[in-house]
């Protein structure tokens, strides 16, 4: 669905359609919509279609990788390809995509990482069954000398667990996926991904060994734990969770006591596949929060920040915020070349920090739809509105900013798309409706067994 | 290794210059006579010297007091003084180059005078150095000695031939910068500390090896003189004993300066071509190489420990940690104590005053004061500043603390918003379901001012339910830990209490 933008108006008072969120329980509460604004289904079935069209625009038909951006040349990105595994599903289940169509692509893709080089040379797709973080396209050889990234090829692990979730059916093809996926991961060498230390490193390059970025602090790596400390074949050390864990900071905030992370990524990414809803690991349990919660407090805390816009930037307000990690204007180009500001490219823009150069992502501020509804949908439709130039064939920009507008007002707007933008809206609008892949991973051994062994409790587990 | 260059002399001879060596190694200077014995010996006439010898002296013992180079020691000559001096220049230029943040004009030429810069930190150092003048020491009473100390026995040393004994003694000898093993560092020459206050020139470009605080000040101090600076460090932030959020914001504040931040990043190789320093850089697998005109050190601190001939009274020493000391500050002879950065791991001015302290009570009056009982607040002097008090939550965690960190950006107080000030914030770090202060950063303009407000509330036992009692003045920056209080106070408002005071309030 194409939505026409310049006639959208938005009405914020009791009126205005609103979904509370009864712990996951989505609940339409009152809805009274004005004449031509779409609904929130309509809204939202609009993004998440156009955000699936990025992976097929972007997909090789041969090898089934798909680009990392839609920039020319662009490599593609081993995580996008986990997110796309899970996109396949979402399109089977809205007739976007024939079941058959799904498997195949899905299939091309398992097969690809299945035979693709493991020796762990500089132009090889992997090692120790994690892969380099950029792929060229059609090789599939890493490419800018990328690392052997371990949350990517999480990312890449759990999209692919979550097809072979949904593909169960007793059919040659789908068969034959559930045990490529069963391959994939159970090669995943989590344990030597430790390189000797208590935690995780952050990733690995044939030049230099392991790479000795600091990764302390609560992050996105949730989902890349859990996966590692489930693996029958190749484990974390039992105080690996614990180990990350310990760098953890509580903090109370603009009122909110949170789990702190800047960026708001980093409380969404893990949430696409694991259902976090009631479940506690030992800090959470300290903290009587969980996880989901904890990402609905960020939501609103990056909410306050755009309020308090302390660096007096053009267009923050209540329903106009989102600072993640995404792409920006930086100081080389041209065209802005004479701002004063320090601007940042791609960055991890985070709350209430910094760096906060002005660019705001639509995308990340829908994410949040799963944890705060009430607050992502009224700054999605506003942005949407009053940023049109954000969004083109409906799919999001990677980043936007007001401060830096042309002479027609329009914002600054970054060239492109990025793949994990797309994927994390999907997955997340798909959770928001029908929870889908938290239902899908719930069953999932690996998930749990993992979950378990980090110390979760509770709820559904 | 690198020769300490063991000439005192100013390399500048200015009146400024005179007065401070008038005050504090005077050229006409004659040792007295020793006494038979002394209740106590002091060696080295830095902060910790200083405050030991004043302290016992006016307690009426016999004190002398030993320098081989410069009463003050390197925080009046060659530290805290001369740096916040061009801290504070620093400060004044950046601001002159944002005053239209200010709602001020740019003034049409903004030149650094680095000459000026350089007599105005003489001229302040020259002032500062009379509180540590020798003639002050002479007029409490104090023997001093000029020259090199060496142990002859449990009991008693010798001075330039002159024989001391001492019922007590101190060693008080300080520290010196250690200088990275770089090959070809040495011999391209470098600077650290002890010579960048000399230097007449500015550099054109500057390269700073080492992101703890010393080469964090000083990169964004010479960077806002005009030098093109490049610090690295190699490891992901600066500061790494600080909290991440404090050491990123320093990132970020450094990339607005215009400096060239290059962290996980070693210096590997020095060379000199045409004049100009080639280092060859290498973070993983990029390697890359950056010409300077001079390079900066600041790879922390060695203890002065050699010399001194201290297995002769029977003193434990290592050459990286220092004179080996109890939780009293006693070494392995009873009859020695030692402070400062002597043996301590916290090289600060004030805990070498602290731990000079601890000594005279422990080594005069049969004290039994402990090292470990000391609340250290410390600072770094960037800008913003960086300044913190007691556990990380880092170390509370490891120690099974449950902490709970009340925070206040500095965009939440007016004061700090009215001075344009707002990068930084209050983390009051607290044990979890009590008002029990564990640690606390500040990141502000001023943090090295705002930190003693918490010190005193955790030395004195106060929790953050008094210090919201606390009136504060308004609008000061400080109130930003009145607002950690407040924020602590609201959470003590559980629903069952605030549903207690709707019933209450239903009238």
């Amino acid at each position: 669905m194409q939505w026409d933008m310049s006639v959208c108006r938005i009405r914020r008072d009791a009126s205005t359609s609103r979904r509370i969120h009864d712990y996951g329980r989505p609940l339409v509460v009152e809805l009274m919509v004005e004449e031509r604004e779409p609904t929130d289904e309509a809204l939202l079935d609009g993004l998440q279609r156009a955000a699936f069209g990025y992976f097929l625009e972007a997909a090789n038909p041969t090898n089934g990788l798909i680009a990392d951006t839609s920039r020319e040349n662009s490599p593609s990105s081993i995580a996008v390809v986990g997110f796309a595994l899970s996109a396949y599903p979402v399109a089977v289940e809205r007739g976007w995509m024939v079941r058959a169509d799904a498997v195949e692509r899905s299939l091309c893709v398992l097969r690809f990482f299945r035979d693709s080089d493991q020796s762990g040379s500089p132009e090889a797709t992997g090692y120790k069954g994690f892969y380099y973080h950029f792929l060229d396209l059609h090789t599939g050889a890493r490419v800018w000398r990328s690392e052997l990234s371990m949350i990517d090829t999480a990312l890449l692990i759990a999209g692919a667990l979550a097809a072979s979730m949904y593909f169960t059916a007793n059919t040659p093809e789908e068969t034959e996926l559930r045990e490529l996926v069963e391959t994939l991961y159970l090669r995943v060498d989590w344990r030597w991904s430790q390189g000797g230390a208590a935690t995780i490193r952050q990733g690995w390059k044939p030049e230099c060994g392991f790479l000795h970025y600091g990764w302390d602090g609560y992050n996105e790596a949730i989902v890349l734990y859990v996966l590692a400390m489930g693996s029958p074949t190749h484990p974390l050390e039992d105080d690996c969770y614990e180990a990350w864990t310990a760098t953890y900071q509580w903090e109370n905030l603009y009122g909110y006591d949170f789990l702190y992370a800047g960026p708001l990524f980093v409380h969404q990414f893990s949430h696409a596949w694991i259902d976090f809803r009631g479940i506690q690991d030992l800090f959470m349990r300290e903290k009587r929060c969980d996880y989901f919660e904890n990402s609905r407090r960020a939501s609103y805390i990056q909410r306050e920040y755009a309020q308090r816009n302390p660096r007096e930037l053009a267009g923050y307000d209540e329903n106009c915020w989102g600072l993640t990690a995404g792409d920006g204007p930086s100081d080389e180009m041209p065209e802005i070349a004479n701002e004063r500001r320090h601007l940042f490219g791609y960055a991890a823009r985070g709350v209430p920090y910094g760096p906060d150069d002005g660019t705001l992502s639509g995308s990340a501020a829908l994410a949040s739809l799963p944890f705060a509804p009430e607050i992502a949908l009224c700054a999605a439709r506003d942005m949407c509105q009053r940023y049109p130039e954000m969004l083109s064939a409906n799919q999001y920009s990677s980043g936007f900013n007001p401060s830096l507008a042309s002479t027609d007002r329009r914002a600054w707007v970054s060239s492109g798309k990025f793949g994990l933008d797309q994927g994390i809206v999907l997955m997340m609008i798909e959770n928001y409706r029908t929870e889908l892949f938290w239902k899908l991973m719930r069953d999932c051994p690996y998930i749990s067994t993992g979950l378990r062994r980090s110390g979760f409790r509770g709820g559904w587990l | 290794m690198l020769q300490r260059d063991t000439s005192f002399a100013p390399v500048s001879q200015d009146a400024h210059e005179r007065e401070r060596l008038a005050n504090l190694h005077p050229s006409e200077w004659r040792n007295p006579q020793p006494a038979a014995r002394y209740n106590l010996v002091v060696i080295g006439a830095g902060p910790a010297g200083l405050v030991a010898a004043h302290a016992a002296a006016a307690l009426g013992a016999t004190v002398a007091l030993i320098e081989r180079e410069l009463l003050g020691g390197d925080c009046l000559n060659i530290g805290c003084v001369p740096s916040k001096t061009i801290v504070r220049t620093s400060r004044l230029y950046a601001q002159m180059r944002n005053a239209e943040r200010y709602g001020a004009q740019i003034p049409a030429d903004i030149r650094v005078d680095f000459a000026a810069v350089m007599q105005r930190m003489r001229r302040i150092r020259a002032r500062i150095s009379r509180a540590d003048s020798i003639d002050r020491l002479r007029a409490a009473g104090v023997d001093v000695f000029f020259g090199e100390a060496r142990f002859i026995a449990a009991d008693a040393l010798t001075v330039n031939g002159a024989r001391l004994r001492f019922r007590k003694a101190m060693i008080a000898t300080g520290a010196r910068p250690d200088t990275p093993s770089i090959p070809g560092l040495v011999e391209a020459g470098f600077l650290t500390n002890e010579n960048v206050f000399d230097l007449t020139e500015l550099p054109r470009r500057l390269l700073v090896i080492g992101g703890g605080p010393l080469g964090c000040e000083l990169a964004q101090v010479f960077c806002r003189f005009g030098a093109h600076t490049t610090i690295v460090q190699d490891m992901p932030l600066f500061l790494p004993k600080e909290e991440r959020d404090a050491a990123q914001i320093l990132s970020d504040a450094f990339a607005r300066d215009g400096i060239e931040v290059r962290l996980n990043t070693e210096a590997v190789r020095v060379r000199v071509e045409d004049g100009q320093k080639l280092v060859d850089l290498v973070s993983d697998d990029y390697k890359s190489t950056v010409a300077v005109d001079a390079i900066l050190s600041g790879a922390g601190r060695l203890p002065n420990v050699e010399g001194l001939n201290l297995e002769a009274a029977g003193v434990d020493c290592n050459a990286t940690t220092g004179v080996r000391v109890n939780d009293f500050l006693q070494t392995s002879n009873p009859r020695i104590y030692a402070a400062g950065d002597a043996c301590l791991e916290h090289k600060f001015t004030h805990t070498a005053d602290a731990s000079a302290r601890i000594v005279i009570q422990n080594a005069l009056f049969l004290g039994r004061q402990r090292l470990s009982a000391l609340t250290i607040p410390w600072c770094t002097y960037t800008d913003p500043e960086i300044a913190h008090v007691g556990l990380y939550v880092r170390e509370a965690r490891e120690q099974g603390i449950p902490v709970k960190t009340f925070t206040i950006p500095m965009h939440d107080v007016d004061r700090a918003i009215a001075d344009g000030e707002e990068t930084g914030f209050v983390k009051i770090h607290v044990k979890e379901r009590t008002d029990r202060i564990l640690g606390a950063t500040v990141v502000a303009s001023h943090a090295g001012d705002m930190i003693n407000e918490i010190t005193l509330a955790m030395v004195a036992g106060i929790g953050l339910r008094t210090l919201a009692r606390v009136i504060h003045a308004y609008p000061t920056q400080a109130e930003a830990i009145k607002k950690a209080a407040d924020a602590y106070s609201r959470t003590r408002l559980t629903p069952t209490i605030q549903s207690l005071l709707r019933r209450w309030l239903a009238w």
